[in-house]
């Protein structure tokens, strides 16, 4: 665990959406600076090298995984957390397919949201609720024989059971206390899942992104 | 095209003499220096002709500081139309162009001189008229001048964009005409009329002064048809737009500002007319499964979030037709979703967790409040144990309310097809 606040810089195209974050940590965390656009971001994080990026899906210009495509050029370690407005399943898979270590919405809290940042700080996933529904959904049903990469397309019982407590709206703590493990163990379950996620060549993954046009 | 953006200018501050090959270098993106050079070479062959090409270069231009062009301050100038000026302006290119070949003992006649010029006047009246139509319908920000604005006189650009019919007309036959004289002038000349041999070539010059005349029309049409089309669902477009946002976001943000003094009615007022715009946006993929169950779910929540003031956040995995024991189930959610607002709605959102498929239907619906013990149910809850243990347990099903220490209350409800019915198949 890395002591002290975390440095941030924030990427959003909607200044008052910017503005608002920004106030919001303030005094949680510490806020380099914030980018309005793809090259902006790409600048302030390569200047500002943020323990995290605060990113935000939808931009001109590519949006934000264009923003990991190119700052993962010159900071391949770099740690990104999605917020976004959409829940749109596609959108969340390609952000996390990119890279980004974990998808929150916009109407979360401030302190909720500082308490992600510090977790994508220190190398955890942060699955919101709606993620982890997405994921049950993405990896659920059976696989016809011969496609399966059991390492990357199946998720174990004990992560389907993590993601559906996340999905049931409990806290990593709540969750480690109800399975009688420790918050770590959930953590590298979590972890887990975000690699199934991001390396799954799972060929429904992509697909019933695109097919499944959620948007509530 | 994108070249023709910008229009060829003299660049005086970078020019030798009047900045006629700094312009038209900068606009070419060829050195300068290269045009000179050459201009040279062609001004000793023609014996100093191509010279007379340089002033008149210089008289047309304007400069690139927006000065009009010398010759703009002629009087009769800016009076004449842009695409007359243009064709003129090629007529005369042409005319010249043929005179220093001829100048140089290269084969043209007379014969072949004057009907190309007029055929090239014709055409560039016929073309430049299509032409500023499609600026127009490209609604190009760049209207390209055909010539400078003189500040005070009357303005060329503004007389030229809306053409008036008569004029368009008075043109179009004006070019047609050229275009047909200078065949049969090419005809006459070359002594054809009389020899039948020469009927093909007749036909031909026939032919091709048809089709210089009639593409610019039929292009035009083309564009102007595509144009009108893509516009027309455009605009029906920006009309349903239009017609939303004034029924629903307008309504809802005067609501807002009525009701600013009330925190949690201007977040309930918020959430439902991001919810509606957000449906909206998705299209009318919701309006076809009226009877799936995760729509019926989603609208349960939405209804109590509406009544009680309060946010649900909703997630639902897989999906299933509805039938007598979702519909338990849909039910007893409803009931606790309305106790979960009533007594922990203040206390964050509800969240709302579903899976369902063939086999059975769970949900959890959680919330954030004080919580209470089961077991010491008091009477006034009673309503709970009824209309969601005991409805979920008619069907056969199971409800399981959990209320932690800490805080949190979760309802669990599941449902299961019987395992007869399960090896029977069907649902």
């Amino acid at each position: 665990m890395n002591a002290g606040r975390p440095s941030v810089v924030i990427v959003d195209d909607h200044e008052l959406f910017r503005a608002g974050v920004r106030a919001e940590l303030e005094d949680l965390v510490d806020v380099r600076s914030a980018a309005g656009t793809v090259e902006e971001a790409v600048t302030a994080i390569i200047e500002e090298k943020p323990d995290v990026v605060l990113l935000d899906v939808h931009m001109p210009g590519g949006g934000g995984v264009e923003v990991i495509r190119r700052a993962a050029e010159r900071r391949p370690a770099q740690r990104f957390l999605a917020l976004s407005v959409s829940d749109a399943a596609e959108d969340v898979i390609a952000i996390i397919r990119a890279g980004a270590r974990g998808y929150v919405t916009k109407s979360i809290s401030g302190p909720e949201l500082a308490e992600a940042i510090q977790r994508v700080r220190d190398g955890d996933a942060v699955f919101s609720p709606r993620l982890a529904g997405f994921v049950l959904d993405a990896f659920h049903g059976e696989l016809t024989e011969g496609e399966v990469d059991p390492e990357l397309d199946q998720l174990t019982p004990r992560e389907r059971e993590v993601l559906r407590l996340i999905a049931r709206g409990y806290l990593y703590k709540e969750i480690a206390a109800r399975l009688s493990i420790s918050p770590k163990t959930v953590e590298a379950h979590v972890g887990a899942v975000l690699r199934k996620l991001q390396l799954s060549s799972r060929h429904e993954l992509s697909r019933w992104a695109v097919e499944r046009r959620l948007v509530d | 095209m994108s070249a023709a953006s910008q229009p060829l200018r003299r660049d005086p501050a970078h020019g030798w003499v009047a900045g006629v090959f700094a312009g038209l270098g900068d606009r070419l993106g060829v050195d300068p220096l290269i045009l000179r050079v050459g201009f040279v070479v062609v001004a000793v062959a023609t014996g100093g002709l191509a010279l007379l090409g340089y002033v008149v270069a210089w008289a047309a231009l304007p400069a690139t500081e927006g000065r009009p062009a010398p010759l703009a301050r002629f009087a009769w100038v800016p009076r004449l139309r842009g695409d007359w000026r243009v064709a003129l302006g090629v007529g005369l290119l042409t005319l010249s162009c043929l005179l220093a070949f001829r100048q140089l003992g290269i084969w043209w006649s007379d014969a072949v001189v004057w009907p190309l010029v007029a055929a090239a006047f014709g055409v560039a009246l016929l073309w430049g008229r299509s032409r500023s139509e499609d600026e127009e319908l490209d609604a190009a920000p760049l209207r390209s001048p055909a010539a400078p604005v003189e500040p005070g006189s009357a303005s060329p650009e503004k007389s030229s964009a809306p053409s008036s019919p008569v004029g368009d007309l008075y043109r179009g036959v004006f070019g047609i005409l050229l275009v047909v004289g200078a065949g049969l002038l090419f005809l006459t000349s070359n002594d054809v009329f009389g020899g039948v041999r020469d009927a093909a070539l007749t036909t031909v010059v026939v032919v091709v002064a048809l089709a210089l005349i009639l593409a610019p029309f039929l292009w035009r049409l083309g564009r102007k048809l595509a144009s009108e089309r893509a516009e027309r669902i455009r605009s029906q477009e920006r009309a349903e737009l239009a017609a939303h946002l004034h029924d629903s976001v307008l309504q809802t943000l005067a609501l807002m500002q009525k009701r600013a003094d009330d925190p949690r009615e201007v977040a309930a007022l918020a959430r439902r007319q991001e919810r509606e715009l957000r449906d909206w946006l998705a299209g009318d993929g919701r309006g076809s499964d009226a009877d799936r169950f995760a729509a019926a779910l989603r609208r349960e929540a939405e209804e109590v979030e509406d009544v009680h003031r309060t946010a649900i956040d909703v997630v639902v995995v897989g999906d299933r037709e509805l039938d007598e024991r979702s519909r338990a189930v849909l039910g007893a959610a409803r009931e606790a979703l309305v106790n979960a607002a009533k007594h922990a709605g203040e206390a964050g959102p509800i969240r709302v967790y579903a899976e369902a498929d063939d086999e059975g239907v769970e949900v959890f619906v959680r919330d954030r409040g004080a919580g209470f013990d089961p077991a010491t149910v008091a009477t006034d809850r009673q309503g709970v144990r009824e209309s969601i243990i005991g409805r979920m347990e008619r069907v056969g099903g199971s409800a399981e309310i959990r209320s932690g220490p800490d805080g949190g209350t979760e309802v669990a409800l599941a449902v299961r097809r019987p395992v007869a019915e399960r090896e029977g198949g069907g649902a």
